[in-house]
């Protein structure tokens, strides 16, 4: 984990949340059936989500932030990334 | 009996929730950012859009200084009410068991429905017979709820579900066509339709007044 | 100023001006305009906010009545309804925002004659939309437009607690380029407690409020609603507004608390021409002049020039007058509510509106010449001398029997049942709905003490391109109609006159005739003009769409326990058609469906027997005579017996006798029928009043009728299919 608490230098991170296998995603299927209409075939298991891009001082903390509050682990799984140094500094 | 109803940025029908359980009792309205539950004898958290169901439906509001003394109340055993979005609330507070997710037709859907008593003798549903049927509005676009099957068996051996969807009136996918359930002390109760829109003939049906009668029932007996 | 890089007049008319409104602007100022000033002098000088093609014709309107609390030129009007209250209630359109992205376009909308509501203290109880667009079934476009609408319409209102409790929407051809997307807003308040807009106060602190400004829709009002859309490429188009109605509805909350606690001097929302319209129309209404320093409005991206910030219309945002004693308290209280204020300015006695970047001024104006003196164009109608809109493709074959001509009716897209429309709408949030959609003929809002409002909003498109006098007077008496029916008697109107290009002759007379039998029918009905709005400039590549105004109405009825309904309720009741009725196929549905070209003109009327057959019918519902009242209106006379069977989910026989043509009969349209149902003694009591005649009665399980040979036996569930056509366009 690339956490730097206290260092003054933010970190952009990106959060990808999507509907938990199992868990049925109506946009996702609207979607789905949508594609082929306009001649896409084959395209299977589409599943609609949430992109989250926060700039954080202590990357250590967004897993926490991610169960208490940017997604509902009961029926959406996440996953972190870590896209490096932002350009600003933290105030 | 004293209603306590919470009001967030985003709340719609906190004055509907006030004017319904203004007919069995006294009722306020407690402001998210205040910590002080004026003595209520039972909260209700209301309808609307609560910080315009941003990220997730519920999932701000839930973190509002006047939702963790109404956390620690419910645990205190205080009767919690959550009506739609406070229904939503109540689920991601951890409150109630299950999640509330966007309906299968992908739309707000506003109807009357038929909503089957399924457990009688909670503190909400008391002054109702077994499975009567209460004429009430539905109006939201999450309300699909969700909980994993073992954990639906063991609400459903529990006495947990307290209200359903009448045969082929559920518009939302809802598993096992659930429209309302309750904690394990049955003290917290949450549901998608609307009974504080079933109080007058007038402007629909007054069999959403069962569950503000019920409530008034139970808090008689605990307090009085 | 610096005078360095003066815009020269070349831009001016790309920004919409003309060559003569650039000069005049010139001689106002004394010098050209610069940057800011000219994109100010351009928005205000637009159509869209200076109604220079529109204005000398609405002042033909009648605006006065007795229950006129506030008339044309505020936020919106309102009407005295009891109890020291007042319904403020205004329509607005929102067509080429629409067109461009109809979720965001109709949200934006609603938003936006929302805020006219509260702008002047009013708490906004209830909305009713009124959508055209081309003909669903065979536009992919028009199922995308009408989609879009529906939900944006919906989310906006539904997140904002205020129920849709109404509307309308229809389907032809000449909306198929340039749809309609209109709503009406109404709210109720304290009427001595209404705030107007005129800044005031020497000296007191301009406080603007709610969101922050952003480079939305910047030339949406001069270019999107001034100009033909066909005419604008994509890179022409402004930037799309977003509407978030969660800070509107703290919006909304921080204004009437400002108000209730009596902190603000004025109130105005931002709307078309954001801070400069808003600005100028304060400072214009108050005879004052206005400061502003752009580099104190919070903004969403820094480098934001002043003619931008200026300009830009971002949405949920208040502007307010404040005495500097209370500045604090009100700062404090749009931080209660998060939709935190700034003071961007002050009120001067110099008569200009100046616009400062911190110390340096970047423009310097005349309020009058801003607001008053743009030039006021008369129109030069001529009536065409040809059909201007094409005959729509036959839908209904020559051969086909009344019975499958009422099921083809009852399928229509235009007489359909709206149930997949407002279900997507809350209309029933904050207790006040007695009658919900597809109830009543109108909506029917209790009032505290008793008594209630009846709401409706009608157009007819079809009908205007006809004949637009008697067309647009059809319009408005079908209004009063669909109050008649719930009990309410008309305080007041406000339209939307949503036209073509009124430069063109032929758009300028089917204007100038609607115009006039607008006054005539609210004249006639007492129901004056208490507000409205205009959109011109309604065509696309193939064409103008129908001339179109939008009439709604606001009536009142005294007891809301008795307000009537649509539907059929009583087994053994008679029906009876009530009422001057003189049916016609040209222009209807039916001739629609058939593929008939427009007719030239529709039949006179005599507006005074309608008005009376009206009066008849309210007073029937106010004694509690009747089990239904249904106005007529597309379908004609079976369609509304079929309409109030279903509602009622009750059957009916209906026998017209020896009718001379029994298509017209059953199936044609004009202004002034009923069909009511009642106890047999009731109706007979009703015919001592008006013209009336008792053709069936109400039973069973079927739709029975008869008229000169055409006979339709048709079992309730199969109309109900018909009936229910819409929902494949929502599948």
């Amino acid at each position: 984990m690339a956490g730097t608490l206290g260092s003054g230098v933010l970190m952009r991170v990106r959060v990808l949340v999507r509907p938990k296998a199992g868990i049925l995603d109506p946009q996702g299927v609207a979607v789905e059936q949508a594609l082929p209409a306009l001649g896409f075939s084959g395209v299977t298991d589409v599943r609609i989500g949430r992109l989250i891009e926060l700039e954080v001082d202590d990357a250590s903390q967004v897993e926490e932030m991610c169960r208490k509050l940017l997604a509902n682990p009961l029926v959406e799984d996440y996953e972190v990334q870590l896209l490096g140094e932002a350009s600003g500094t933290a105030a | 009996m004293k209603f306590g109803v919470l009001q967030f940025p985003g709340s719609c029908d906190e004055a509907d929730a006030q004017l319904a359980a203004g007919r069995v009792g006294e009722a306020v309205l407690l402001w998210h950012r205040d910590r002080d539950l004026a003595g209520c004898d039972a909260i209700i958290v209301p309808g609307g859009f609560s910080y315009g169901d941003y990220l997730r439906a519920g999932a701000i509001a839930r973190f509002s200084p006047m939702m963790e003394e109404v956390i620690a109340f419910a645990r205190d055993g205080g009767l919690v009410l959550g009506i739609c979005n406070g229904f939503q609330v109540l689920c991601e507070a951890g409150l109630l068991p299950g999640a509330l997710l966007q309906n299968t037709n992908r739309r707000f859907t506003s109807r009357q429905v038929h909503l089957e008593v399924v457990s009688p003798d909670t503190p909400f549903t008391r002054a109702c017979a077994p499975g009567e049927l209460l004429s009430v509005p539905a109006k939201h676009g999450s309300g699909r709820y969700y909980a994993p099957d073992d954990q639906l068996d063991a609400m459903e051996a529990a006495g947990q579900i307290v209200v359903r969807y009448a045969p082929g009136e559920c518009f939302n996918g809802s598993a096992r066509d659930i429209a309302g359930v309750c904690n394990e002390a049955g003290n917290v109760f949450g549901l998608m339709p609307h009974p504080e829109h079933a109080v007058d003939a007038l402007t629909g049906s007054t069999d959403g007044l069962r569950i503000f009668e019920s409530m008034a029932l139970a808090a008689g007996g605990a307090h009085v | 100023m610096s005078d360095a890089a003066l815009p020269t007049v070349e831009e001016a008319v790309a920004l919409g001006l003309t060559r003569d409104e650039y000069a005049l602007v010139c001689t106002k100022l004394d010098r050209p305009p610069n940057q800011v000033e000219l994109a100010m002098f351009s928005l205000l000088w637009s159509e869209h906010c200076a109604y220079k093609h529109s204005k000398k014709l609405l002042m033909t309107l009648p605006t006065e009545g007795p229950f006129v609390v506030m008339g044309p030129g505020e936020n919106a009007g309102a009407v005295d309804v009891g109890n020291g209250l007042a319904c403020a209630f205004k329509v607005e359109s929102h067509n080429h925002p629409s067109a461009v992205e109809p979720f965001q376009g109709a949200a934006t909308g609603v938003g936006g004659i929302l805020r006219d509501i509260f702008a002047i203290g009013a708490r906004p109880i209830a909305v009713l939309d009124s959508l055209r667009f081309g003909n669903p079934l065979t536009s992919e476009r028009s199922r995308f437009l009408l989609d879009g609408a529906v939900s944006g319409i919906g989310h906006y209102g539904n997140s904002m607690g205020v129920p849709t409790v109404g509307g309308e929407v229809y389907f032809e051809e000449p909306y198929e380029q340039n749809c309609l997307v209109n709503a009406m807003a109404l709210g109720l308040g304290e009427t001595e407690k209404l705030v107007r807009s005129a800044a005031a106060g020497v000296g007191n602190v301009l406080v603007l409020y709610g969101a922050s400004t952003g480079r939305d829709g910047i030339g949406g009002a001069s270019v999107l609603a001034s100009a033909e859309l066909g005419e604008l490429s994509e890179d022409k188009r402004p930037t799309v507004q977003v509407g978030d109605p969660f800070e509107e509805s703290k919006l909304l909350e921080c204004s009437l608390e400002l108000l209730e606690r009596g902190l603000i001097v004025a109130l105005q929302d931002l709307g078309a021409a954001g801070l400069t319209s808003s600005a100028s129309e304060m400072a214009s209404k108050g005879e004052v002049g206005i400061d502003i320093d752009v580099a104190t409005v919070p903004l969403r991206e820094a480098d934001m020039e002043p003619f931008e910030i200026m300009v830009s219309e971002s949405q949920e945002r208040m502007l307010c007058v404040v005495e500097p004693g209370k500045l604090a308290e009100v700062i404090a209280l749009t931080d209660k509510w998060e939709v935190h204020g700034t003071a961007i300015g002050s009120v001067t006695d110099t008569g200009h509106m100046r616009i400062f970047r911190g110390e340096e001024l970047v423009g310097d104006m005349s309020v009058a010449a801003l607001v008053d003196d743009c030039p006021l164009y008369d129109l030069s109608p001529a009536a065409p001398t040809q059909q201007l809109y094409p005959a729509p493709a036959a839908v209904l074959g020559e051969d086909a029997d009344a019975q499958e001509a009422l099921l083809t009716l009852l399928a229509s897209p235009n007489i359909a049942s709206r149930r997949p429309l407002f279900e997507q709408y809350d209309s029933i949030v904050q207790s006040r709905t007695v009658r919900r959609p597809e109830e009543a003929d109108a909506a029917v809002l209790q009032l505290p003490g008793g008594g209630g409002l009846g709401v409706s909003i009608d157009g007819n498109g079809r009908k205007v391109a006809a004949d637009p006098y008697w067309g647009t007077i059809a319009v408005v008496l079908e209004c009063a109609s669909n109050l008649a029916c719930v009990g309410a008697e008309p305080l007041g109107t406000t339209n939307n006159l949503n036209f073509g290009n009124p430069e063109k002759p032929h758009i300028a007379w089917q204007l100038t005739e609607a115009v006039r039998g607008l006054g005539a029918a609210c004249r006639a009905l007492d129901a004056p003009i208490v507000g409205g709005n205009v959109s011109l400039y309604n065509e696309g590549a193939s064409g103008p769409i129908y001339p179109t105004p939008v009439i709604g109405m606001v009536g009142r009825l005294p007891d809301v326990e008795r307000a009537g309904r649509l539907g059929f309720a009583q087994e053994g009741d008679a029906i009876a058609l009530v009422g001057p009725f003189r049916p016609a196929l040209p222009a209807s549905e039916l001739a629609r469906l058939r593929g008939e070209a427009l007719p030239d003109g529709l039949p006179e009327l005599d507006i005074l027997a309608v008005r009376s057959a009206q009066e008849a019918v309210r007073d029937a519902v106010r004694e509690g005579l009747l089990s239904s009242a249904h106005d007529i209106a597309e379908g004609g006379l079976l369609v509304a017996v079929a309409e109030s069977a279903l509602a009622g989910s009750i059957g009916a026989t209906v026998e017209l006798g020896d009718a001379d043509d029994a298509w017209t009969a059953l199936f044609g349209e004009a202004p002034g029928g009923f069909v009511v149902s009642g106890h047999p003694a009731a109706i007979a009591q009703l015919a001592e009043r008006v013209e009336l005649d008792i053709i069936g009665a109400v039973g069973g399980e079927r739709l029975h009728a008869q008229a000169a040979g055409a006979a339709v036996d048709v079992a309730l569930a199969d109309l109900r299919e018909a009936h229910g056509a819409l929902a494949q366009l929502f599948a």
